[in-house]
Protein backbone atom coordinates (compact mmCIF):
# COMPACT_ATOMS: atom_id res chain seq x y z
CA UNK A 1 0.00 0.00 0.00
CA UNK A 2 1.60 3.42 -0.59
CA UNK A 3 2.60 5.92 1.93
CA UNK A 4 3.40 9.07 2.49
CA UNK A 5 6.65 10.10 3.50
CA UNK A 6 8.16 12.70 5.15
CA UNK A 7 11.67 13.42 4.34
CA UNK A 8 13.63 16.58 6.24
CA UNK A 9 16.04 18.21 4.42
CA UNK A 10 18.83 19.47 5.67
CA UNK A 11 20.89 22.78 4.44
CA UNK A 12 24.70 23.89 5.74
CA UNK A 13 25.55 26.96 5.46
CA UNK A 14 22.79 28.16 2.49
CA UNK A 15 23.35 24.94 0.95
CA UNK A 16 21.52 21.23 1.27
CA UNK A 17 23.82 18.61 2.14
CA UNK A 18 23.88 15.34 -0.26
CA UNK A 19 21.86 13.54 2.62
CA UNK A 20 18.95 15.42 1.73
CA UNK A 21 18.46 13.81 -1.90
CA UNK A 22 19.31 10.64 -0.87
CA UNK A 23 16.94 10.39 2.04
CA UNK A 24 14.32 11.10 -0.76
CA UNK A 25 15.82 8.34 -2.55
CA UNK A 26 15.25 6.19 0.37
CA UNK A 27 11.89 7.43 0.65
CA UNK A 28 10.69 6.93 -2.81
CA UNK A 29 11.59 3.17 -2.12
CA UNK A 30 9.23 2.91 1.35
CA UNK A 31 6.35 5.21 -0.34
CA UNK A 32 5.30 2.51 -2.81
CA UNK A 33 4.30 5.19 -4.91
CA UNK A 34 2.92 7.30 -2.09
CA UNK A 35 3.73 10.90 -1.37
CA UNK A 36 6.87 12.58 -0.78
CA UNK A 37 7.07 15.78 0.92
CA UNK A 38 10.35 17.12 2.10
CA UNK A 39 10.33 19.96 5.17
CA UNK A 40 13.17 22.59 5.75
CA UNK A 41 13.15 24.04 8.65
CA UNK A 42 15.69 27.77 9.37
CA UNK A 43 14.99 31.50 9.07
CA UNK A 44 15.30 31.40 5.50
CA UNK A 45 14.90 28.65 3.37
CA UNK A 46 12.66 28.67 0.63
CA UNK A 47 14.52 29.21 -1.97
CA UNK A 48 15.97 25.56 -1.64
CA UNK A 49 12.67 24.19 -2.13
CA UNK A 50 12.53 23.66 -5.73
CA UNK A 51 15.69 21.81 -5.45
CA UNK A 52 13.91 19.04 -3.17
CA UNK A 53 11.36 18.99 -5.88
CA UNK A 54 14.13 18.00 -8.94
CA UNK A 55 15.42 15.34 -7.08
CA UNK A 56 12.23 13.98 -6.40
CA UNK A 57 10.03 15.00 -3.26
CA UNK A 58 6.52 15.91 -4.59
CA UNK A 59 5.67 18.94 -2.26
CA UNK A 60 7.77 20.93 0.13
CA UNK A 61 6.52 22.58 3.64
CA UNK A 62 8.95 25.02 4.84
CA UNK A 63 8.87 26.30 8.46
CA UNK A 64 10.51 29.67 8.70
CA UNK A 65 11.42 31.18 12.10
CA UNK A 66 14.18 33.39 13.29
CA UNK A 67 13.99 30.39 16.23
CA UNK A 68 15.12 28.26 13.33
CA UNK A 69 18.41 30.14 11.99
CA UNK A 70 20.16 27.33 14.10
CA UNK A 71 19.56 23.97 15.05
CA UNK A 72 18.20 23.59 18.37
CA UNK A 73 16.30 19.90 19.64
CA UNK A 74 13.65 21.88 21.18
CA UNK A 75 13.37 24.84 18.24
CA UNK A 76 13.23 22.13 15.24
CA UNK A 77 11.39 18.94 17.46
CA UNK A 78 8.61 21.65 17.91
CA UNK A 79 8.54 22.75 14.22
CA UNK A 80 8.80 19.32 12.86
CA UNK A 81 6.08 18.00 15.41
CA UNK A 82 3.88 20.81 13.93
CA UNK A 83 4.65 19.40 10.29
CA UNK A 84 3.69 15.88 11.13
CA UNK A 85 1.01 17.00 12.93
CA UNK A 86 -0.31 18.36 9.90
CA UNK A 87 0.78 15.73 7.38
CA UNK A 88 0.41 12.50 9.25
CA UNK A 89 3.07 10.52 7.33
CA UNK A 90 3.59 7.03 7.70
CA UNK A 91 6.85 7.43 7.56
CA UNK A 92 9.84 9.47 8.06
CA UNK A 93 13.51 9.56 6.52
CA UNK A 94 16.23 11.55 8.56
CA UNK A 95 19.66 11.65 7.27
CA UNK A 96 22.08 10.14 9.76
CA UNK A 97 23.75 13.60 10.40
CA UNK A 98 25.10 15.05 13.96
CA UNK A 99 21.29 16.91 12.97
CA UNK A 100 19.44 13.83 12.34
CA UNK A 101 21.34 12.04 15.11
CA UNK A 102 20.37 14.55 18.11
CA UNK A 103 16.81 15.17 16.73
CA UNK A 104 15.46 11.64 15.74
CA UNK A 105 15.03 9.87 18.86
CA UNK A 106 13.15 12.91 20.37
CA UNK A 107 10.85 12.57 17.56
CA UNK A 108 10.93 8.97 17.91
CA UNK A 109 10.03 9.10 21.48
CA UNK A 110 7.65 11.70 21.46
CA UNK A 111 5.70 9.74 18.98
CA UNK A 112 5.91 6.79 20.46
CA UNK A 113 7.75 4.99 17.66
CA UNK A 114 10.59 2.66 16.86
CA UNK A 115 13.63 4.28 15.44
CA UNK A 116 16.12 2.28 12.98
CA UNK A 117 19.30 4.40 12.80
CA UNK A 118 21.86 4.69 10.38
CA UNK A 119 20.65 2.75 7.44
CA UNK A 120 22.98 1.84 4.54
CA UNK A 121 20.67 0.18 2.51
CA UNK A 122 16.59 -0.66 2.05
CA UNK A 123 15.95 -3.77 0.65
CA UNK A 124 12.26 -4.31 -0.19
CA UNK A 125 9.55 -1.55 -0.40
CA UNK A 126 6.41 -0.81 1.61
CA UNK A 127 5.71 -2.77 4.62
CA UNK A 128 8.09 -5.22 3.57
CA UNK A 129 10.82 -3.08 3.77
CA UNK A 130 13.84 -4.36 5.66
CA UNK A 131 16.57 -1.73 6.48
CA UNK A 132 19.84 -3.18 6.68
CA UNK A 133 22.31 -1.37 8.99
CA UNK A 134 25.98 -1.44 10.52
CA UNK A 135 26.67 -2.94 13.65
CA UNK A 136 29.91 -3.79 15.89
CA UNK A 137 31.69 -0.47 14.27
CA UNK A 138 30.58 -2.09 10.70
CA UNK A 139 31.98 -5.63 11.63
CA UNK A 140 28.80 -7.20 11.51
CA UNK A 141 25.08 -6.07 10.28
CA UNK A 142 21.91 -6.68 10.89
CA UNK A 143 18.17 -6.58 8.99
CA UNK A 144 15.90 -4.67 10.65
CA UNK A 145 12.29 -4.79 10.03
CA UNK A 146 9.83 -2.31 12.15
CA UNK A 147 6.75 -4.12 13.92
CA UNK A 148 4.15 -1.43 13.18
CA UNK A 149 3.76 2.03 13.59
CA UNK A 150 5.24 5.05 11.41
CA UNK A 151 8.69 3.75 9.98
CA UNK A 152 11.33 6.09 11.15
CA UNK A 153 14.70 5.49 10.26
CA UNK A 154 17.79 7.47 9.47
CA UNK A 155 20.08 6.80 6.86
CA UNK A 156 23.89 7.23 6.37
CA UNK A 157 25.31 9.61 3.98
CA UNK A 158 26.90 8.10 1.05
CA UNK A 159 25.37 4.53 0.89
CA UNK A 160 21.93 5.50 -0.67
CA UNK A 161 22.29 6.81 -4.66
CA UNK A 162 19.82 9.67 -5.19
CA UNK A 163 17.50 9.90 -7.76
CA UNK A 164 18.26 10.95 -11.58
CA UNK A 165 17.63 15.16 -11.11
CA UNK A 166 15.08 16.11 -13.44
CA UNK A 167 15.05 20.01 -13.67
CA UNK A 168 11.58 19.85 -15.25
CA UNK A 169 9.66 18.78 -12.37
CA UNK A 170 7.49 20.57 -10.25
CA UNK A 171 5.73 20.96 -7.13
CA UNK A 172 3.69 22.74 -4.86
CA UNK A 173 5.79 24.55 -2.32
CA UNK A 174 4.08 25.85 0.78
CA UNK A 175 4.80 27.09 4.26
CA UNK A 176 3.32 26.81 7.77
CA UNK A 177 3.43 29.01 10.43
CA UNK A 178 4.77 27.36 13.93
CA UNK A 179 4.36 29.40 17.05
CA UNK A 180 8.45 28.59 18.13
CA UNK A 181 8.65 28.97 22.62
CA UNK A 182 10.73 28.24 25.45
CA UNK A 183 14.14 27.14 23.82
CA UNK A 184 15.97 25.53 26.71
CA UNK A 185 19.53 25.77 24.76
CA UNK A 186 20.85 28.84 23.84
CA UNK A 187 23.57 28.70 20.86
CA UNK A 188 26.47 30.94 21.29
CA UNK A 189 29.07 30.93 18.85
CA UNK A 190 29.64 27.57 16.56
CA UNK A 191 33.40 27.31 15.93
CA UNK A 192 34.45 26.43 11.90
CA UNK A 193 37.25 23.65 12.54
CA UNK A 194 36.52 21.35 9.71
CA UNK A 195 38.02 22.14 6.54
CA UNK A 196 35.83 24.78 4.38
CA UNK A 197 34.17 22.97 1.48
CA UNK A 198 34.06 19.19 1.74
CA UNK A 199 32.47 17.71 4.39
CA UNK A 200 34.27 14.66 5.89
CA UNK A 201 31.22 12.54 5.94
CA UNK A 202 29.91 13.02 2.94
CA UNK A 203 33.20 13.60 0.71
CA UNK A 204 33.48 10.95 -2.46
CA UNK A 205 36.74 10.71 -1.71
CA UNK A 206 39.01 11.05 1.54
CA UNK A 207 43.03 10.94 2.16
CA UNK A 208 43.88 9.89 5.63
CA UNK A 209 46.79 10.49 7.36
CA UNK A 210 48.18 8.06 9.66
CA UNK A 211 51.25 8.53 12.70
CA UNK A 212 53.18 8.10 9.39
CA UNK A 213 52.49 12.03 8.46
CA UNK A 214 54.84 12.72 11.84
CA UNK A 215 53.82 16.71 11.86
CA UNK A 216 51.20 19.16 11.58
CA UNK A 217 53.06 20.06 8.67
CA UNK A 218 52.93 16.67 7.03
CA UNK A 219 49.45 17.05 6.43
CA UNK A 220 49.78 19.56 4.01
CA UNK A 221 50.78 17.47 0.89
CA UNK A 222 47.26 14.89 2.07
CA UNK A 223 45.59 18.51 2.34
CA UNK A 224 46.72 19.34 -1.62
CA UNK A 225 45.65 15.78 -2.86
CA UNK A 226 42.40 16.22 -1.48
CA UNK A 227 41.62 19.43 -2.92
CA UNK A 228 43.11 17.96 -6.28
CA UNK A 229 40.29 15.15 -6.27
CA UNK A 230 37.52 17.47 -4.33
CA UNK A 231 37.80 15.45 -1.35
CA UNK A 232 38.16 16.08 2.23
CA UNK A 233 41.55 15.04 4.70
CA UNK A 234 40.79 12.66 8.03
CA UNK A 235 42.99 10.95 10.33
CA UNK A 236 44.12 7.85 12.06
CA UNK A 237 43.41 8.28 16.53
CA UNK A 238 47.54 7.61 16.29
CA UNK A 239 47.45 10.98 14.41
CA UNK A 240 45.12 12.86 16.43
CA UNK A 241 46.70 11.92 19.85
CA UNK A 242 50.29 13.05 18.02
CA UNK A 243 49.06 16.48 18.03
CA UNK A 244 49.14 16.41 14.39
CA UNK A 245 45.94 17.19 13.93
CA UNK A 246 42.14 18.06 15.11
CA UNK A 247 40.13 15.35 16.65
CA UNK A 248 37.84 16.69 14.14
CA UNK A 249 39.48 14.77 11.34
CA UNK A 250 39.63 11.51 13.32
CA UNK A 251 37.97 8.45 11.81
CA UNK A 252 37.58 5.03 13.75
CA UNK A 253 35.29 3.49 16.11
CA UNK A 254 36.01 6.55 17.94
CA UNK A 255 35.28 9.98 15.86
CA UNK A 256 33.86 9.17 11.99
CA UNK A 257 32.42 6.52 10.09
CA UNK A 258 33.47 7.16 6.60
CA UNK A 259 32.27 5.42 3.24
CA UNK A 260 33.57 7.41 0.57
CA UNK A 261 33.88 6.28 -2.70
CA UNK A 262 38.08 6.26 -2.33
CA UNK A 263 39.79 6.01 0.81
CA UNK A 264 43.44 6.49 0.29
CA UNK A 265 45.21 5.83 3.92
CA UNK A 266 48.69 7.25 4.15
CA UNK A 267 51.03 6.20 6.71
CA UNK A 268 48.10 4.74 8.69
CA UNK A 269 49.17 1.02 9.79
CA UNK A 270 45.09 -0.08 9.98
CA UNK A 271 44.21 -0.98 13.63
CA UNK A 272 41.27 -2.26 14.25
CA UNK A 273 39.61 0.63 15.81
CA UNK A 274 40.56 2.78 12.70
CA UNK A 275 39.24 0.13 9.77
CA UNK A 276 36.08 0.03 12.71
CA UNK A 277 35.58 3.86 10.35
CA UNK A 278 36.22 3.35 6.99
CA UNK A 279 36.27 -0.34 6.31
CA UNK A 280 32.95 0.24 4.24
CA UNK A 281 34.72 2.85 1.96
CA UNK A 282 33.87 2.04 -1.95
CA UNK A 283 37.45 1.65 -3.13
CA UNK A 284 40.65 1.89 -0.25
CA UNK A 285 44.30 2.62 -1.39
CA UNK A 286 47.12 2.33 1.22
CA UNK A 287 50.36 3.64 1.15
CA UNK A 288 52.69 2.54 3.85
CA UNK A 289 56.55 2.19 4.21
CA UNK A 290 56.06 -1.05 6.47
CA UNK A 291 54.53 -3.87 3.52
CA UNK A 292 53.40 -5.91 6.55
CA UNK A 293 51.06 -3.44 7.79
CA UNK A 294 47.73 -4.64 8.83
CA UNK A 295 45.88 -1.77 6.16
CA UNK A 296 47.04 -3.27 3.19
CA UNK A 297 44.54 -6.50 4.25
CA UNK A 298 41.77 -4.22 3.77
CA UNK A 299 42.94 -1.96 0.87
CA UNK A 300 41.80 -2.91 -2.99
CA UNK A 301 45.26 -1.32 -4.11
CA UNK A 302 48.37 -0.74 -1.86
CA UNK A 303 51.67 1.03 -2.66
CA UNK A 304 54.66 0.18 -0.09
CA UNK A 305 56.72 3.37 -0.20
CA UNK A 306 57.24 6.96 1.52
CA UNK A 307 53.82 8.74 2.05
CA UNK A 308 56.16 11.93 1.17
CA UNK A 309 57.28 10.69 -2.02
CA UNK A 310 53.77 9.10 -3.37
CA UNK A 311 51.19 11.66 -2.23
CA UNK A 312 53.12 14.54 -4.12
CA UNK A 313 53.38 12.62 -7.24
CA UNK A 314 49.60 11.52 -6.89
CA UNK A 315 48.38 14.69 -7.14
CA UNK A 316 50.66 15.33 -9.88
CA UNK A 317 49.45 12.41 -11.97
CA UNK A 318 45.64 13.22 -10.98
CA UNK A 319 45.89 16.84 -12.41
CA UNK A 320 47.25 15.80 -15.33
CA UNK A 321 44.19 13.28 -15.81
CA UNK A 322 42.07 16.26 -14.74
CA UNK A 323 43.51 18.35 -18.02
CA UNK A 324 43.26 15.67 -20.41
CA UNK A 325 39.68 14.86 -19.17
CA UNK B 1 24.08 17.44 42.90
CA UNK B 2 22.02 14.21 42.21
CA UNK B 3 24.33 12.69 39.30
CA UNK B 4 23.39 9.73 37.29
CA UNK B 5 25.28 7.67 34.44
CA UNK B 6 23.92 5.28 32.15
CA UNK B 7 26.50 2.61 31.45
CA UNK B 8 26.16 -0.46 28.69
CA UNK B 9 28.41 -3.11 29.00
CA UNK B 10 29.99 -4.09 25.17
CA UNK B 11 32.10 -6.12 23.57
CA UNK B 12 35.94 -5.54 24.21
CA UNK B 13 36.55 -3.81 20.66
CA UNK B 14 39.52 -6.18 19.86
CA UNK B 15 37.14 -8.99 19.61
CA UNK B 16 36.28 -10.65 16.46
CA UNK B 17 32.81 -10.99 15.99
CA UNK B 18 31.52 -13.89 14.41
CA UNK B 19 28.14 -14.89 14.34
CA UNK B 20 26.38 -18.09 14.53
CA UNK B 21 22.55 -18.92 14.70
CA UNK B 22 21.84 -15.58 13.49
CA UNK B 23 23.20 -14.11 16.31
CA UNK B 24 26.41 -12.56 17.36
CA UNK B 25 28.88 -15.35 19.29
CA UNK B 26 29.14 -14.26 22.48
CA UNK B 27 31.22 -16.79 24.46
CA UNK B 28 34.55 -16.67 25.37
CA UNK B 29 33.97 -12.59 24.29
CA UNK B 30 35.60 -10.27 26.91
CA UNK B 31 33.32 -7.41 27.77
CA UNK B 32 34.18 -4.06 28.70
CA UNK B 33 32.37 -0.95 30.13
CA UNK B 34 31.33 1.10 26.27
CA UNK B 35 34.24 3.84 25.79
CA UNK B 36 32.37 6.18 25.45
CA UNK B 37 30.28 5.58 28.39
CA UNK B 38 33.70 5.69 30.64
CA UNK B 39 33.80 9.68 29.44
CA UNK B 40 30.29 9.94 31.11
CA UNK B 41 31.52 8.31 34.50
CA UNK B 42 35.08 10.38 34.63
CA UNK B 43 32.60 13.29 34.06
CA UNK B 44 30.29 12.78 36.66
CA UNK B 45 32.85 11.89 39.02
CA UNK B 46 34.56 15.32 38.29
CA UNK B 47 31.26 16.94 38.39
CA UNK B 48 30.75 15.48 42.17
CA UNK B 49 34.44 16.79 42.86
CA UNK B 50 33.36 19.67 42.22
CA UNK B 51 30.08 20.45 43.30
CA UNK B 52 29.30 17.85 45.74
CA UNK B 53 26.59 15.18 45.63
CA UNK B 54 26.31 11.79 44.49
CA UNK B 55 26.84 9.60 41.30
CA UNK B 56 24.82 6.55 40.94
CA UNK B 57 25.76 4.52 37.27
CA UNK B 58 22.84 2.73 35.79
CA UNK B 59 22.41 -0.40 33.71
CA UNK B 60 19.60 -2.33 32.38
CA UNK B 61 20.79 -6.32 31.38
CA UNK B 62 21.57 -9.24 33.07
CA UNK B 63 23.73 -10.37 36.07
CA UNK B 64 26.81 -10.44 33.71
CA UNK B 65 26.64 -6.30 33.77
CA UNK B 66 27.92 -5.94 37.64
CA UNK B 67 31.05 -6.66 36.85
CA UNK B 68 30.83 -3.24 34.67
CA UNK B 69 29.32 -1.54 37.52
CA UNK B 70 32.11 -2.59 40.00
CA UNK B 71 34.38 -0.97 37.14
CA UNK B 72 32.74 2.23 37.21
CA UNK B 73 32.50 2.40 41.36
CA UNK B 74 35.92 1.80 41.44
CA UNK B 75 36.57 4.53 39.31
CA UNK B 76 35.13 6.58 41.81
CA UNK B 77 30.83 6.35 41.39
CA UNK B 78 29.23 6.26 44.59
CA UNK B 79 26.46 4.13 44.19
CA UNK B 80 25.31 1.63 41.23
CA UNK B 81 22.07 -0.11 40.04
CA UNK B 82 21.17 -2.94 37.49
CA UNK B 83 17.92 -3.14 35.95
CA UNK B 84 18.25 -6.81 35.77
CA UNK B 85 15.51 -7.62 32.33
CA UNK B 86 17.35 -10.94 32.03
CA UNK B 87 13.98 -12.85 32.74
CA UNK B 88 11.16 -10.74 31.82
CA UNK B 89 12.71 -9.01 28.27
CA UNK B 90 12.94 -11.24 25.29
CA UNK B 91 13.36 -8.80 22.01
CA UNK B 92 13.94 -5.07 23.06
CA UNK B 93 14.90 -2.29 21.23
CA UNK B 94 16.21 1.28 22.01
CA UNK B 95 12.41 1.86 22.83
CA UNK B 96 12.04 -0.51 25.40
CA UNK B 97 15.90 0.61 26.77
CA UNK B 98 14.40 4.15 26.90
CA UNK B 99 11.36 3.08 28.33
CA UNK B 100 12.49 0.90 31.36
CA UNK B 101 15.06 3.39 32.08
CA UNK B 102 12.92 6.79 32.58
CA UNK B 103 10.76 4.95 34.50
CA UNK B 104 13.21 4.17 36.67
CA UNK B 105 14.49 7.59 36.78
CA UNK B 106 11.22 9.55 36.87
CA UNK B 107 11.04 9.79 40.80
CA UNK B 108 14.62 10.48 41.40
CA UNK B 109 14.84 13.80 40.63
CA UNK B 110 18.36 13.97 38.74
CA UNK B 111 20.10 17.25 38.23
CA UNK B 112 22.07 15.31 35.49
CA UNK B 113 22.44 12.32 33.67
CA UNK B 114 24.97 11.95 31.71
CA UNK B 115 25.56 8.97 29.12
CA UNK B 116 28.40 7.89 25.79
CA UNK B 117 26.94 9.26 22.47
CA UNK B 118 26.38 5.67 21.26
CA UNK B 119 27.33 3.00 22.18
CA UNK B 120 29.98 0.82 19.68
CA UNK B 121 27.54 -2.08 19.18
CA UNK B 122 24.01 -1.11 18.13
CA UNK B 123 25.43 1.76 17.78
CA UNK B 124 22.12 3.78 17.29
CA UNK B 125 22.56 6.47 19.80
CA UNK B 126 19.40 6.42 20.79
CA UNK B 127 18.52 5.88 24.52
CA UNK B 128 20.03 9.10 25.84
CA UNK B 129 18.20 11.83 24.05
CA UNK B 130 14.90 9.54 24.48
CA UNK B 131 15.33 9.01 28.22
CA UNK B 132 15.53 12.85 28.21
CA UNK B 133 12.45 13.52 26.33
CA UNK B 134 10.59 10.99 27.97
CA UNK B 135 11.51 12.70 31.32
CA UNK B 136 11.04 16.22 29.97
CA UNK B 137 14.14 17.32 30.45
CA UNK B 138 16.54 19.00 28.01
CA UNK B 139 19.60 17.34 26.58
CA UNK B 140 22.61 18.06 24.57
CA UNK B 141 24.30 15.51 22.68
CA UNK B 142 28.10 14.72 21.85
CA UNK B 143 29.60 17.42 24.38
CA UNK B 144 33.50 18.09 24.74
CA UNK B 145 33.02 20.10 28.14
CA UNK B 146 31.04 20.83 30.70
CA UNK B 147 30.73 23.85 32.77
CA UNK B 148 27.94 23.86 35.87
CA UNK B 149 27.54 27.09 37.59
CA UNK B 150 24.45 26.84 39.94
CA UNK B 151 22.03 25.93 37.44
CA UNK B 152 23.27 27.34 34.45
CA UNK B 153 25.52 25.02 32.02
CA UNK B 154 28.08 26.09 29.78
CA UNK B 155 28.91 23.45 27.03
CA UNK B 156 30.59 22.77 24.01
CA UNK B 157 29.50 20.03 22.13
CA UNK B 158 31.35 18.57 18.47
CA UNK B 159 29.08 18.63 15.37
CA UNK B 160 30.69 16.73 12.83
CA UNK B 161 33.84 18.63 13.91
CA UNK B 162 33.01 21.86 14.20
CA UNK B 163 32.28 23.15 17.91
CA UNK B 164 29.40 24.74 19.18
CA UNK B 165 29.19 26.74 22.50
CA UNK B 166 25.84 26.82 23.89
CA UNK B 167 24.20 27.71 27.64
CA UNK B 168 21.54 26.03 29.00
CA UNK B 169 20.53 24.69 32.73
CA UNK B 170 19.79 21.75 34.82
CA UNK B 171 18.42 19.17 35.02
CA UNK B 172 19.90 18.12 31.80
CA UNK B 173 20.87 14.61 29.95
CA UNK B 174 24.21 14.94 28.11
CA UNK B 175 26.26 12.14 25.86
CA UNK B 176 29.42 12.33 25.73
CA UNK B 177 32.10 12.72 22.90
CA UNK B 178 35.81 11.76 22.64
CA UNK B 179 37.70 14.21 23.87
CA UNK B 180 35.50 15.02 26.80
CA UNK B 181 38.39 13.98 29.45
CA UNK B 182 40.67 11.31 29.82
CA UNK B 183 39.17 8.65 32.06
CA UNK B 184 40.93 6.92 34.63
CA UNK B 185 41.98 3.62 35.34
CA UNK B 186 40.55 2.19 38.68
CA UNK B 187 43.46 2.10 41.86
CA UNK B 188 43.81 -0.28 43.86
CA UNK B 189 41.96 1.18 46.80
CA UNK B 190 39.56 1.54 44.80
CA UNK B 191 38.67 -1.80 43.29
CA UNK B 192 38.93 -2.75 47.09
CA UNK B 193 36.19 0.05 48.51
CA UNK B 194 34.03 -0.54 45.00
CA UNK B 195 33.61 -4.00 46.89
CA UNK B 196 31.93 -2.45 49.22
CA UNK B 197 29.41 -0.20 47.54
CA UNK B 198 25.94 -0.27 47.31
CA UNK B 199 24.85 -2.05 44.27
CA UNK B 200 21.23 -1.98 43.82
CA UNK B 201 18.68 -4.53 41.80
CA UNK B 202 15.48 -4.29 40.38
CA UNK B 203 12.80 -6.03 38.27
CA UNK B 204 10.14 -5.15 36.03
CA UNK B 205 8.17 -5.72 38.74
CA UNK B 206 9.50 -2.95 41.10
CA UNK B 207 8.87 -0.27 38.87
CA UNK B 208 5.54 -1.16 38.34
CA UNK B 209 6.19 -1.92 34.31
CA UNK B 210 4.21 -4.25 32.41
CA UNK B 211 6.18 -6.45 29.85
CA UNK B 212 3.83 -5.48 26.87
CA UNK B 213 4.30 -1.99 27.86
CA UNK B 214 8.08 -2.39 26.69
CA UNK B 215 7.67 -4.48 23.56
CA UNK B 216 9.87 -3.39 21.23
CA UNK B 217 9.13 -1.24 17.84
CA UNK B 218 11.49 -3.12 15.77
CA UNK B 219 12.96 -6.22 14.98
CA UNK B 220 15.95 -7.82 14.09
CA UNK B 221 15.59 -10.43 11.66
CA UNK B 222 19.13 -11.22 10.65
CA UNK B 223 22.84 -10.45 11.68
CA UNK B 224 25.40 -11.72 9.48
CA UNK B 225 29.28 -10.40 8.89
CA UNK B 226 29.51 -8.69 5.89
CA UNK B 227 31.19 -10.19 2.67
CA UNK B 228 35.18 -11.42 2.96
CA UNK B 229 37.79 -8.45 0.95
CA UNK B 230 39.32 -10.48 -1.82
CA UNK B 231 43.04 -9.39 -1.26
CA UNK B 232 43.98 -6.23 -2.55
CA UNK B 233 46.56 -5.68 -5.48
CA UNK B 234 49.84 -4.12 -3.91
CA UNK B 235 51.42 -2.74 -7.17
CA UNK B 236 55.43 -3.31 -7.97
CA UNK B 237 57.87 -1.98 -10.24
CA UNK B 238 59.42 2.06 -10.17
CA UNK B 239 57.92 4.49 -7.65
CA UNK B 240 56.75 6.67 -10.23
CA UNK B 241 55.35 3.66 -12.43
CA UNK B 242 53.25 2.73 -9.44
CA UNK B 243 51.82 5.93 -9.06
CA UNK B 244 51.16 5.92 -12.70
CA UNK B 245 49.30 2.92 -12.49
CA UNK B 246 47.21 3.78 -9.28
CA UNK B 247 45.67 6.61 -11.18
CA UNK B 248 45.47 4.35 -14.15
CA UNK B 249 43.59 1.73 -11.91
CA UNK B 250 41.43 4.16 -10.15
CA UNK B 251 40.44 5.90 -13.21
CA UNK B 252 39.92 3.01 -15.45
CA UNK B 253 38.88 -0.30 -13.49
CA UNK B 254 37.50 0.93 -10.14
CA UNK B 255 36.11 4.11 -11.84
CA UNK B 256 35.82 5.92 -8.59
CA UNK B 257 37.82 9.11 -10.54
Amino acid sequence: MSKKVLVLGEAREGALRNVSYEAIAAAKQISEGGEIVSVLLGDSVKELATELVKYGADRVITVEHPHLKQYTSDGYGQALLAVIDQEKPEAIVFGHTALGKDLSPKIASKLQVGLVSDVTAIEGEGDAAVYVRPIYSGKAFEKVKVKDGIKFITIRPNNIAPLVKDDGKTGDVSSLSVEITNLRTIIKEVVRKSSEGVDLSEAKVVIAGGRGVKSEEGFAPLKELADVLGGAVGASRGACDADYCDYSLQIGQTGKVVTPDLYIAAGISGAIQHLAGMSNSKIIVAINKDPEANIFKVADYGIVGDLFEVIPMLTEEFKKLKVNA
Amino acid sequence: MNIYVLVKRTFDTEEKIAVSGGKIQEDGAEFIINPYDEYAIEEAIQVRDAHGGEVTVLTMGGEDAEKQLRTALAMGADKAVLINIEDDVEEMDQFTAAYIISEYLKDKNPDLILAGNVAIDGGSGQVGPRVAELLGINYVTTITNLEINGTSVSIKRDVEGDTEVLETSLPLLVTAQQGLNEPRYPSLPGIMKAKKKPLEEVELDDLDIDEDDVEAKTETIEIYLPPKKEAGKVLEGELAEQVKELVHLLHSEAKVI
